[in-house]
């Protein structure tokens, strides 16, 4: 039998390259070995893509991208699809959870300065990934047709309009039509459930190839090949396989119950993850009163409300929204200190990444409330807040008072 | 946390509901006493929404078979429901009213029910089927504080009988019933409740099967756990 499969592996490997893709991203990938809570994120990431895309495969079998039948549809899957409730859970739970957990994925890269040199690349493969999660969200979010679906797409696709010149034809351009209608839901359709998910994979397995080429960074910020043994062994790294996979492993099974708690015991989330109104169908000719986008965008959409019209435009505020988006990209070269982790940092860095989370979670919370006096005003200092973080980062990480680094990392 | 809610057992309300007004405007709304355990509260809830609301209103993603999950058979179904004879138990429910002759009668077509539980909570049915009054300036003769204005009008009039608006300041302080129908108020307020019990079932069915199935899932994952994190142990003693 072992020889069988001794015999079976030597000939795929004349012909395959695969004991040495095992070894090199595996068995002899070697992985600092004090990763802490906060690496757990980029493997859970993963691992939900992999859920969105086998229950999104099966939910595409009974889905009908079509605006009279849509909604119906998404109905018949709940009640007369053998475990429809639970594919149509495990997506609806998978789409929110996928934001959570790359929310917390960036904010370690914020917190251990991962997407320092020499992984800037990595970090902004990791930030297209998350533009692109963005649209794949946005466009599905249409799918169910019900009067969230309608009038949240109906919002974003009008801020399009706003843009001078271009603006009107580029909306008609992105609807195919002058209001969202069957055409934009097919065309939504297309785009979240093959050319979106094709780019997300692509992009992961780029994002996958640069952080191989470059190693992890770790909770100390320092590099683990700095110090290698005889045989060119990190002297602080453990092999990816078998020590990551188990560690990461036990951190899946727990997510997984979390998961699974949620798909079983409270799919809508009190409204989080499902809305109450998008069971309603989608109304071309009824407004809701209150239109509030799923609230993973929210920090955006408060930005975007906290913005003036100007000259009678609402474009400001869309720039604000872009770039509020677009800022993470630059993050390697903003920050001028000397020292990557936040264990090392001084007091001002970790000041400014406390305020940017709170305001980061303010303006999400604010997002998903009705646009009063109060809350304007509130939005508009969190929004001066989130830019504050970015623009004075090359300022006030070169001014810190870092402490020095270890040269190994710290393991208890 | 809503889901979590409807599974709570509440007791029943005992008192006639008081209907409060805050300053803002927004309605209050009494808990409905959900209790998807109680089949014969479901089942009964069933034979009041296929003999009252079905003859305007659709649930169109429904089946009547679906009613097995709530302990009725093919023949109770047909019986106890008074299924006409050209309506299978496999059919979904259809309003026996066209939605088009329902728009021209009361100006809105009525909306289908299918999971009208899940966009309207399961509190805002249970007060606003209790909530309708006389109200001549409407053509229907009926209005509802929680849905004011509503083009519905009130087709459980003989059940309850009528309410009508006590003003206070300009604002409806409460709502008294002057008329009695043929239920007292304990009934009326019970029938309802069986009724906001059936439409939770209607607009989730998995929601009686879910609870349980979770457990199963969290039972074995969390087996999965403890010899994962066994196996995680051993394989990393060795590192220090």
């Amino acid at each position: 039998m072992m020889n069988l499969l001794k015999n079976l592996v030597g000939w795929i490997d004349a012909r395959f390259p695969l004991v040495s893709t095992w070894k090199a991203h595996l068995s002899e990938y070697y992985a600092p070995k004090n990763f802490n809570f906060w690496y757990f994120f980029g493997g859970l990431a993963l691992l939900v893509l992999v859920i969105q895309i086998l229950s999104g495969i099966f939910l595409t079998m009974n889905y009908k991208p079509d605006a009279s039948f849509a909604f119906a549809s998404v109905e018949y899957i709940m009640r007369d699809v053998q475990w429809g409730w639970v594919l149509r859970y495990i997506h609806s739970t998978g789409a929110s959870m996928f934001f959570v957990v790359i929310y917390l994925h960036m904010f370690r890269g914020l917190m251990y300065g991962s997407y320092r040199n020499p992984r800037e690349l990595l970090w902004i493969f990791g930030m297209i990934i998350y533009l692109a999660l963005m649209g794949e969200a946005f466009m599905g979010y249409l799918l169910p047709w019900g009067q969230m679906s309608f009038w949240g797409a109906q919002v974003i696709v009008n801020l399009f309009s706003s843009v001078p010149f271009i603006g009107p034809d580029l909306a008609v351009m992105i609807r195919g039509d002058y209001v969202v209608s069957d055409i934009t839901l097919n065309r939504f359709f297309a785009l979240h459930v093959i050319a979106i998910p094709l780019v997300l994979v692509l992009l992961v397995g780029a994002h996958l190839v640069a952080l191989h080429e470059v190693g992890s960074n770790n909770p100390d910020g320092v590099e683990i090949k700095k110090h290698k043994d005889a045989n060119g062994i990190p002297l602080d790294g453990v092999p990816f396989f078998p020590h990551m996979v188990v560690k990461d492993g036990v951190a899946a099974v727990a997510f997984l119950m979390i998961f699974s708690a949620v798909v079983f015991f409270a799919p809508d989330m009190g409204g989080y993850f499902l809305e109450y109104n998008n069971f309603v169908p989608a109304n071309p000719m009824k407004t809701p009163e209150h239109i509030a986008p799923v609230w993973y965008f929210t920090p955006y959409y408060a930005i975007l409300r906290a913005v003036p019209p100007m000259f009678g435009s609402q474009f400001p505020g869309v720039v604000a929204m872009g770039v509020a988006t677009v800022a993470f990209f630059f993050l390697p070269w903003l920050d001028r200190g000397p020292v990557r982790s936040i264990r090392y940092r001084g007091p001002i860095y970790k000041a400014f990444l406390a305020a940017f989370v709170v305001s980061f979670i303010g303006l999400g919370y604010l997002g998903l409330m009705p646009a009063t006096p109060t809350y304007t005003l509130i939005s508009r200092i969190l929004s001066v807040v989130y830019f504050a973080f970015f623009i004075l980062m090359p300022w006030y990480t070169k001014i810190d008072k870092c402490k020095p680094e270890p040269d190994r990392v710290t393991f208890k | 946390m809503k889901a979590i809610k409807k599974v709570i057992v509440w007791a029943m309300l005992a008192c006639a509901p008081v209907f409060a007004y805050a300053s803002g405007g927004d309605v209050h709304l009494d808990k409905a006493p959900v209790n998807l355990q109680d089949q014969a509260s479901l089942q009964r809830g069933a034979k009041l929404f296929t003999s009252r609301c079905l003859a305007c209103h659709s649930a169109a993603s429904m089946r009547y078979n679906r009613l097995h999950d709530i302990g009725m058979s093919d023949d109770q179904i047909k019986q106890e429901l008074e299924l006409p004879e050209d309506v299978k138990v496999g059919s979904t429910m259809q309003a026996a009213m066209d939605a088009g002759s329902a728009k021209m009668a009361y100006g809105v077509a009525p909306p289908d029910l299918s999971v009208i539980a899940r966009s309207r909570s399961a509190d805002w049915l249970y007060t606003y089927l209790r909530s309708f009054y006389a109200d001549s300036n409407r053509p229907s003769g009926w209005n509802n504080t929680v849905f004011p204005n509503v083009g519905m009008p009130f087709v459980l009039a003989d059940l309850q009988g009528t309410q009508e608006a006590e003003h206070h300041d300009g604002h409806i302080a409460k709502l008294v019933l002057k008329e009695p129908g043929s239920m007292s108020v304990e009934e009326y307020d019970r029938s309802m409740g069986d009724l906001v019990n059936y439409l939770v079932f209607m607009s989730e069915p998995a929601i009686l099967i879910r609870h349980q199935i979770g457990w199963a899932v969290l039972f074995v994952l969390s087996i999965l756990l403890v010899l994962l994190y066994a196996l995680k142990k051993d394989i990393w003693k060795d590192v220090h």
